[in-house]
């Protein structure tokens, strides 16, 4: 029997089949193109540091580790430290955080949980509308409207009433660390929301028909079955929103009195790291005091990074043992 | 005879112009395993969550009729339907455990929300539930370990355990075993067999010999219609209808 053996034709076909297709160097240049590109933005990363690094040297040589540890920024003395810029930029950025995070989660937990269907999609879309406002505009608010109003209702009460911490002591300026913090929260709050809003609507809806089924009111089913199924998703929002408040320049320039100092006061003015270095650059002339600046960005630089690392660990954590979660 | 634990009247369930469920009179007898059968889309998995009210969460969704519970129209404007809940669970196609909850977190997910509990009256609580659903000496090394480690068997009695926790009077169970093997799906129906002394179930399944396996009662929906219902040995051996007749032997569906 000849069963198994393939007659001529067919063999002829087979081989046809197998051999090289037109085009299929594609693959190859496809392979190569992408490997370029995704090397291209290390590469531009790399060269950024190393260019920085070598424009802070002046100023690392001759400050040390002073430069972090003091608080002194003197462009006529040519005495320069960052600490008031580095604890401006952290403070207000956690504090922000701390203040966007409950209101945006229970923003997008009304969009997707309570609202009816068009309310939420409404709400929704006029919520990322807020994220496309230029951070200017926040910044005019903010020290047009804002701020006086901080200054002549909030801060004086605050003061009057609770004057005797020293997070409420001291004169309202206004433009404060109080104002840098608000005008932070109200610029991430549209990210979390958005952020946490895409992650609540991914949670399945048998996460919620288990709770449901259990006998959970509207409440009980959202902390027992749709924040925990979402939390790492939500953490993965709250850390954009940070490095985004850490590195926001225009609207906390505006607003939060660029005094470099450190002060427990929520009324006094501070400074941050992205705010000193957009005032200064266009008039630093001497080389000292651009290579200060220089490190400033350079340490803004490794905060953040710093920042991004630990957020993957501790989404990295969060999710560990828990295989159905929303990344 | 057993009493109706669940009687339903001329029940109707309508999602906008879709008329799923068409004037279903039916009862359901205490402590004993009710199946509904029916191809899909026939509406048995629609009536079925009409009686623990899982409708409440489709805006679209529309019951009418009576369904009574103990005598109580469940549907009745004072009737709060998270009480409901409570008193009739619901185990669902796909298991579907609390994932960031360990295993002796998600036995208790519902017997907490109803109780203020101490310590060693909750370990009481898991003991007894996954003993009941025979996942004690499986799992009882590895209480605090996550639930989504479990087979898809183990992780289906983990969701049983879940629901009888919360002690409730009815189980609905639907299509329990459809993600599951043979020999874990052998072992859910040994499990309802044995659930039916402490509550009643009504189960909706796609498997006709799972039906005529583990249930006492069977009715046969087609097109949101109930055709007829009976002693399953009678819905098995000796159909009325002609439709249920070609249903069982595999004609249609």
């Amino acid at each position: 029997m000849q069963q198994n053996e393939l007659t001529a034709t067919e063999e002829s076909q087979f081989t046809n089949s197998c051999a090289k297709r037109r085009g299929a160097d594609g693959d190859r240049i496809f392979r190569w193109l992408t490997f370029l590109f995704a090397a291209a933005v290390l590469l531009i990363l790399g060269l950024m540091i190393f260019e920085m690094t070598k424009e802070s040297l002046p100023s690392i040589t001759k400050f040390g580790g002073r430069f972090i540890s003091g608080s002194n920024w003197d462009a006529v003395q040519e005495d320069f430290a960052s600490l008031p810029f580095l604890y401006g930029s952290i403070v207000s950025s956690i504090l922000a955080i701390l203040l966007a995070t409950p209101l945006s989660v229970a923003t997008a937990l009304f969009i997707t949980e309570v609202a009816p269907n068009r309310i939420g999609t409404v709400a929704a879309s006029l919520i990322e509308l807020l994220a496309a406002i230029p951070s200017v505009i926040y910044g005019l608010w903010g020290i047009l409207v804002m701020a006086p109003w901080l200054q002549r209702t909030i801060q004086p009460w605050l003061a009057d009433h609770f004057g005797f911490l020293p997070f409420f002591s001291g004169a309202p300026y206004g433009v404060s660390m109080m104002a840098g913090v608000l005008i932070l929260a109200i610029m991430i709050i549209p990210i979390i929301t958005a952020i946490s809003r895409e992650v609540l609507l991914a949670v399945p809806q048998s996460q919620r028909e288990a709770a449901v089924a259990l006998g959970a009111t509207k409440w009980e089913m959202i902390r027992i079955a749709v924040l925990p199924y979402g939390r790492s998703g939500i953490l993965g929002g709250v850390i954009l929103g940070l490095g985004r408040a850490i590195g926001e320049t225009m609207a906390v320039t505006m607003v939060i009195g660029n005094t470099p100092q450190i002060s427990l006061s929520l009324l006094s003015p501070a400074y941050t790291m992205p705010s000193v270095i957009a005032n200064e650059f266009a008039e630093a002339t001497n080389a000292l005091h651009s290579s200060a600046l220089m490190e400033i960005g350079l340490i803004l630089l490794v905060v953040t990074l710093i920042i991004n690392v630990f957020a993957r660990l501790l989404i990295w954590k969060v999710t560990k043992g828990h295989k159905g979660g929303v990344a | 005879m057993n009493n109706a634990k669940v009687t339903l009247e001329n029940m109707n369930v309508h999602f906008d112009s879709n008329h799923a469920v068409k004037s279903v009179s039916l009862d359901f007898m205490e402590n004993t395993v009710t199946s509904i059968i029916g191809p899909s889309g026939c509406g048995k998995s629609t009536l079925l969550r009409s009686i623990n009210r899982m409708h409440d969460l489709v805006p679209s969704a529309k019951v009418t009729g009576r369904i009574l519970f103990d005598g109580m129209d469940l549907y009745d404007r004072s009737v709060d339907p998270v009480a409901i809940r409570r008193k009739i669970g619901m185990v669902f196609q796909k298991a579907n455990p609390f994932p960031a909850m360990n295993i002796y977190d998600n036995v208790v997910a519902g017997y907490k929300l109803n109780n203020r509990m101490r310590r060693n009256e909750s370990d009481e609580i898991v003991e007894t539930s996954l003993k009941r659903v025979a996942l004690w000496d499986e799992v009882k090394d590895r209480l605090k370990t996550s639930a989504m480690d479990l087979s898809g068997g183990q992780q289906q009695r983990l969701c049983i355990a879940r629901t009888i926790a919360v002690q409730p009077e009815v189980i609905l169970m639907d299509e329990p075993c459809s993600a599951l093997d043979p020999i874990a799906t052998l072992k859910i129906e040994e499990l309802v067999e044995e659930l039916k002394e402490r509550f009643t179930i009504i189960i909706v399944t796609h498997n006709m010999q799972q039906a005529a396996r583990v249930s006492d009662s069977t009715a046969f929906m087609y097109m949101g219609e109930m055709i007829e219902n009976g002693p399953t040995k009678k819905i098995f051996t000796t159909p009325e209808h002609k439709q249920t007749e070609d249903y069982i032997t595999g004609r249609f569906g």
